[in-house]
C-alpha cells in the first residue's frame, strides 16, 4: 500500500479510474434512462455495447485508411445498435411493459442469450482487437503522469455526453416531456404526447449510447465474447450505487465505481471487485434507493 | 345545437369487473353537461371511456360525427377532448411552468389558450411559476391541473370532480373561474357527486347509478324538484 504515497502512482491510478468511469456512465446512463422512463430493466443493454464493439470492429477491418475509418466505423456501430434498439423496442419489448416485472427481467435476459449466441454466429468465439486511431496512439505528459491520448478523447466525448443529456432533459421542450412520461405517462398521454413512439425514441437513445460505448472501448480492450454480461453487472453496480433513473445519481455512481476498481487493486490486491460489491452492498442497506435516487413511490 | 360528443350504449370494465352497463348521452356545442352520483357509480369511467383511457368494449363514442371508439388517449386530446383528473395527476417534479409547457407541446393544438392566458385566468399560477408541481396546496393544484388542459385548447372539457377535498372559499374562487370558462363558449362535462358546485353551472345533468344512465334532464329540474333530487342521489 506504499504505493499510494507515490503522487504519480496515484494520478495513474486516478486516470484509470476516470476512464472506466467514462466507459460505466455511458452504459448506466442508458439503462437508467430506460428504466426511468420505460419502466423496464433491460439486461440486454450490455449486448448492444457488445454488438457495438463488434461492429466497430469488423466495420474498421474492411473500411480502407485506418484514422478516418475508425471515427467512421464508431459512428456506423452507434447508428446501427439506435436502429437495432428501435427495433426490439417496437416488435419485442413493447409487449412485456404491462407484464409483470419477473417476466420483463426474464424476457430481457432471454434477448442476452440470442444476442450472444447471434454474435458468435456472425463474428466467432475468438478475441479481436482493434489499434488505436492514428494520431492518438502515443500519450501526452501532465504532471509526470502519461495520458495516453486516446483516452483524453474518450474524457472528452464522455464530458460532452453528459452535459448533452443533462441539457437536452433540463432545457429542450422534448426533455421536459421526458420527464413527464417518467412521472406519469398515463396524463401525459392523456394530454396529447404519443408516449409509445417517446419510447421508441428513448430506447433508441439510449442504445446508441450503449452502442457508442461498444465501439469506443475496441482500441482499449479486446472485442470478446462474455462483454455483454461483464458490463451489464458493472452498470447494475453503477446505478443500485448512484440512484436508478437518475443522471447525476448515474455519474457519481460511475467515478465512484471507477475509483472503487482503481484503488480496490492496491488495497484488496486480489479483490478489487469485492470492495465494490461490498460499497453496492453498503448502499443498499443504507439508500437502498441510491445516492441520488429517489425512493419509488 | 349541434352534437359535438356522443355515448352510444357504452359498456366498460376494469379487467373482469364490469362497471358502466349501457350508458348513453349527447353533449352539445356550446354547453355545460354535469354528470352526476354518488360514489362509485361510474363517472369517472364514463369520463376514461370517453377519452379512450379504458376503452368501453362495447358500444360507440362518437366526436363530430365520427366513430373514434378505441381511439388511444393522446388521438383523443389533439382532436380536442380535454381530460382534467379528479385525482389532478401534477408532473411532481416539474415546475408550474414546465407542467403547462409540456401539456402544450403535448396538444399540439394553438388557439387562444396561452400560458400567458391561463395566467391571466388563475393569477396565482404566475407568482408560482418556478415551484415545483408537487409542492402546491390542493387547490393551486386544481387550478394547475385545469389550466394545463387548457392550454391544449380543448374544444370539450372533462372535468372530474374538481371541488372534492377543497376549502370552501377555494371552491368558491374556482366556481367563478369555471363560469368563465363556460361564458366563454367552452363545451363542459362536469362529474360531481355534490349538488351545488355542478347545478350552479350545468344546463344539463345525467345522473347515473350504478352505472347506468337514472335520469337525464335540464338541470333546473334537479334543482327545483327536491324529491327527485333525494330519489336519485341518496344511497
Ligand atoms: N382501476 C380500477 N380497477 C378496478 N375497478 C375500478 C378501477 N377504478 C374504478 N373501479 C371501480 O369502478 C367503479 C366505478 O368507479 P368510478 O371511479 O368510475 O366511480 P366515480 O363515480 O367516479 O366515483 P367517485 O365519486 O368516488 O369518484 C367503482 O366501483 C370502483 O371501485
Ligand atoms: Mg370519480
Amino acid at each position: 500500500m506504499l504505493e499510494l504515497l507515490d503522487s504519480g502512482f496515484v494520478l495513474g491510478q486516478l486516470r484509470s479510474g476516470v476512464t472506466t468511469a467514462i466507459f460505466l456512465f455511458l452504459i448506466a446512463s442508458g439503462l437508467s434512462l430506460i428504466f426511468g422512463v420505460l419502466r423496464i430493466i433491460n439486461f440486454a443493454h450490455g449486448s448492444l455495447y457488445m454488438i457495438g464493439a463488434y461492429i466497430a470492429w469488423d466495420t474498421t477491418a474492411r473500411l480502407p485508411g485506418y484514422g478516418v475509418s475508425f471515427w467512421a466505423s464508431v459512428l456506423v456501430a452507434a447508428c446501427v445498435v439506435a436502429v437495432l434498439g428501435a427495433v426490439v423496442e417496437r416488435c419485442l419489448l413493447r409487449f412485456v411493459y404491462r407484464r409483470e416485472e419477473h417476466y420483463q427481467l426474464l424476457f430481457t435476459y432471454a434477448l442476452v442469450l440470442i444476442f450472444s449466441d447471434a454474435a458468435k454466429i456472425l463474428w466467432g468465439t475468438e478475441a479481436h482487437s482493434v489499434s488505436r486511431p492514428h494520431g492518438l496512439a502515443g500519450s501526452v505528459e501532465l504532471g509526470g503522469v502519461r495520458f495516453p491520448t486516446y483516452e483524453l478523447v474518450i474524457l472528452a466525448i464522455g464530458s460532452m455526453v453528459v452535459i448533452v443529456l443533462w441539457l437536452s432533459l433540463n432545457r429542450t421542450g422534448y426533455g421536459r416531456i421526458i420527464r413527464a412520461a417518467a412521472l406519469d405517462r398515463e396524463m401525459l398521454g392523456a394530454l396529447g404526447t404519443d408516449v409509445s413512439s417517446l419510447y421508441t425514441t428513448m430506447f433508441m437513445a439510449a442504445s446508441f449510447l450503449a452502442g457508442l460505448s461498444g465501439a469506443l472501448i475496441t482500441p482499449i480492450r479486446s472485442v470478446v465474447p462474455g462483454m455483454d454480461v461483464e458490463i451489464i453487472v458493472d452498470a447494475f453496480i453503477v446505478v443500485v450505487i448512484g440512484g436508478l433513473g437518475s443522471l447525476w445519481g448515474t455519474l457519481l455512481g460511475s467515478l465512484v465505481y471507477g475509483m472503487v476498481l482503481a484503488f480496490g487493486i492496491v488495497i484488496f490486491p486480489r479483490f478489487s471487485i469485492f470492495a465494490a460489491f461490498a460499497l453496492m452492498a453498503l448502499v443498499l442497506i443504507i439508500r437502498p434507493w441510491g445516492l441520488l435516487g429517489r425512493p419509488i413511490r | 345545437m349541434t352534437g359535438l360528443l356522443e355515448l352510444d350504449d357504452i359498456h366498460t370494465a376494469y379487467g373482469t369487473s364490469l362497471v358502466l352497463f349501457g350508458v348513453s348521452l349527447e353533449i352539445c356545442r356550446g354547453e355545460c353537461v354535469c354528470l352526476l352520483g354518488r360514489n362509485g357509480v361510474g363517472k369517472t369511467t364514463t369520463m376514461r371511456s370517453i377519452m379512450g383511457l379504458t376503452p368501453p368494449y362495447k358500444g360507440r363514442v362518437r366526436w363530430k360525427g365520427e366513430d373514434v371508439t378505441g381511439s388511444h388517449p393522446h388521438r383523443m386530446a389533439r382532436r380536442g377532448i380535454g381530460f382534467v383528473p379528479e385525482d389532478r395527476r401534477i408532473f411532481s417534479e416539474l415546475s408550474v411552468w414546465e407542467n403547462l409547457d409540456v401539456a402544450q407541446r403535448s396538444a399540439k393544438r394553438p388557439g387562444p389558450w396561452t400560458i400567458e392566458a391561463v395566467y391571466a385566468l388563475f393569477p396565482k399560477l404566475r407568482e408560482l411559476s418556478k415551484r415545483p408541481g408537487g409542492v402546491l396546496s390542493g387547490g393551486e393544484q386544481q387550478m394547475l391541473t385545469i389550466a394545463r388542459t387548457l392550454v391544449g385548447n380543448p374544444e370539450l372539457l372533462l372535468l372530474d370532480e374538481p371541488s372534492e377535498g377543497l376549502a370552501p372559499v377555494v371552491v368558491e374562487s374556482l366556481l367563478a373561474q369555471v363560469k368563465r370558462l363556460k361564458a366563454e363558449g367552452l363545451t363542459i362535462l362536469l362529474a360531481e357527486q355534490g349538488l351545488d358546485f355542478s347545478l350552479a353551472l350545468a344546463d344539463r345533468a345525467y345522473v347515473l347509478q350504478k352505472g347506468s344512465v337514472r335520469f337525464s334532464g335540464p338541470a333546473g329540474e334537479l334543482r327545483e324538484n327536491v324529491e327527485l333530487r333525494d330519489n336519485l342521489l341518496a344511497l
